[in-house]
């Protein structure tokens, strides 16, 4: 038994923010923030919109274009790093938003390697048999989290949602996974503001040792990209597309060049979106697939890393 | 077999895209060869594959020009 992927979603808010834009608020430019990152723009939600209601969007168009009536969800996961509210999970909210209930839902924090933690979950549960038809999520609103005042954090980040559906099915399917954590490195990026006795005690904002994470990065990813091919006994050269998180551009083209890859193989859309952490793989994917590019029955290698470390790969047969 | 000042030479060249020829020892990789911090990471990366070495961060940190590449390498290889 398979878990297979049968339908893509995204939504991403409506202003954009973009670099000029930034330029005029922190000591940056364009050229600055294009050259280090490839990033030109990103969207940034309204004050109203919380991670759920990018959710409930991005779940919706997946729905429809897997042809699922939302009765037949029996597993609801989402990934994310900025709930809605400390607690119920985002998941439930997103779950009484679509107006069906009852079957498990949950949140997966794993930063920007939420989407490949909670589709890698959700794969399992497939396999053994506790679901049959699940809904994964990526949906973030990173902008409550970044300090627009911090030149080299506030031009990374965007927010936005994407969404999978994945149904238990003879033919493949997810082929093999990979997840990995580190904690020794969990200092060198971090949000580790806390709610304590009614205050936020601790930098409630974005910190990262860019450098430091950029080498991490490289490496790890690198590192699990082959091992979840030699899981699948499969080869470099057999993937189709690599649908990387979407952090900096230097990182995806430093993977791509590892796996012998053209650019021309690798969904890209940092450019458009920043980095919107566990939104952000599934929002590639979704683009690759609505402009035609990702066609049945290839083969996909997606691959996030970050804060924790955490990060993991899934390659797939779409 | 090139020496350790060939092969830190060519991989600088390398990694910032420049030609061997502009790469002189007492070339700034930022400065002179127009690196930006990302770039010198990789470098940094690139020679510690070469020479199958790990340079700290601190010590990475201090290797600004060419001859200090070839400094570090030399006084940190074991073969």
């Amino acid at each position: 038994m398979y878990a297979r992927l049968i339908g893509t979603g995204s939504y991403l808010p409506e202003k954009i923010l973009t670099n000029a834009e930034l330029a005029t608020r922190v000591e940056t430019s364009d050229e600055w923030i294009a050259s280090r990152t490839g990033i030109r723009e990103r969207r940034i939600a309204a004050e109203h919109q919380m991670t759920s209601d990018l959710a409930l969007k991005a779940v919706e168009r997946a729905l429809e274009s897997a042809g699922i009536a939302r009765e037949e969800i029996d597993l609801l996961i989402v990934a994310t790093t900025t709930p809605d509210n400390t607690f119920p999970s985002t998941a439930c909210l997103l779950q009484e938003k679509l107006g069906v209930h009852g079957f498990p839902a949950f949140d997966v924090q794993a930063v920007c390697a939420g989407f490949v933690y909670a589709l890698t979950t959700a794969n399992a549960m497939i396999k053994s048999g506790v679901a049959k038809c699940a809904v994964v999520v990526g949906a973030e609103k990173l902008s409550s989290i970044v300090d627009w005042n911090d030149r080299g954090t506030c031009v990374l980040f965007g927010d936005g949602a994407g969404a999978v559906v994945l149904k238990a099915s003879e033919t493949p399917g997810i082929l093999s996974t990979q997840l990995h954590a580190d904690g020794r490195y969990s200092g060198i990026l971090k949000a580790e503001g806390r709610v304590n006795h009614g205050a936020v005690v601790g930098n409630p904002f974005i910190y990262m040792e860019g450098n430091a994470v950029f080498k991490f990065a490289v490496r790890a990813l690198a590192d699990v990209a082959e091992k979840t091919l030699a899981a699948a006994g499969l080869q470099k050269s057999d993937i189709d597309w690599l649908v990387p998180h979407q952090a900096n551009l230097r990182i995806i083209e430093s993977t791509a060049k590892h796996l012998g890859l053209p650019m021309e193989q690798v969904i890209v859309t940092v450019d458009k979106h920043g980095n919107t952490s566990a939104a952000s793989i599934p929002l590639a994917l979704d683009e690759g697939v609505k402009s035609g590019r990702i066609k049945p029955g290839q083969t996909l290698l997606l691959e996030g890393i970050g804060g924790g470390f955490a990060w993991g790969s899934v390659l797939l047969k779409f | 077999m090139e020496n350790i000042e060939q092969r830190v030479k060519k991989i600088v060249a390398e990694q910032l895209g420049v030609p061997e020829t502009d790469v002189k020892n007492e070339s700034s990789f930022v400065n002179d060869l127009g690196a930006d911090s990302l770039d010198t990471v990789e470098l940094v990366m690139a020679l510690e594959e070469e020479f199958e070495c790990e340079i700290p961060d601190e010590e990475a940190e201090k290797i600004t020009t060419v001859q200090q590449a070839i400094d570090y390498v030399s006084g940190n290889l074991s073969k």
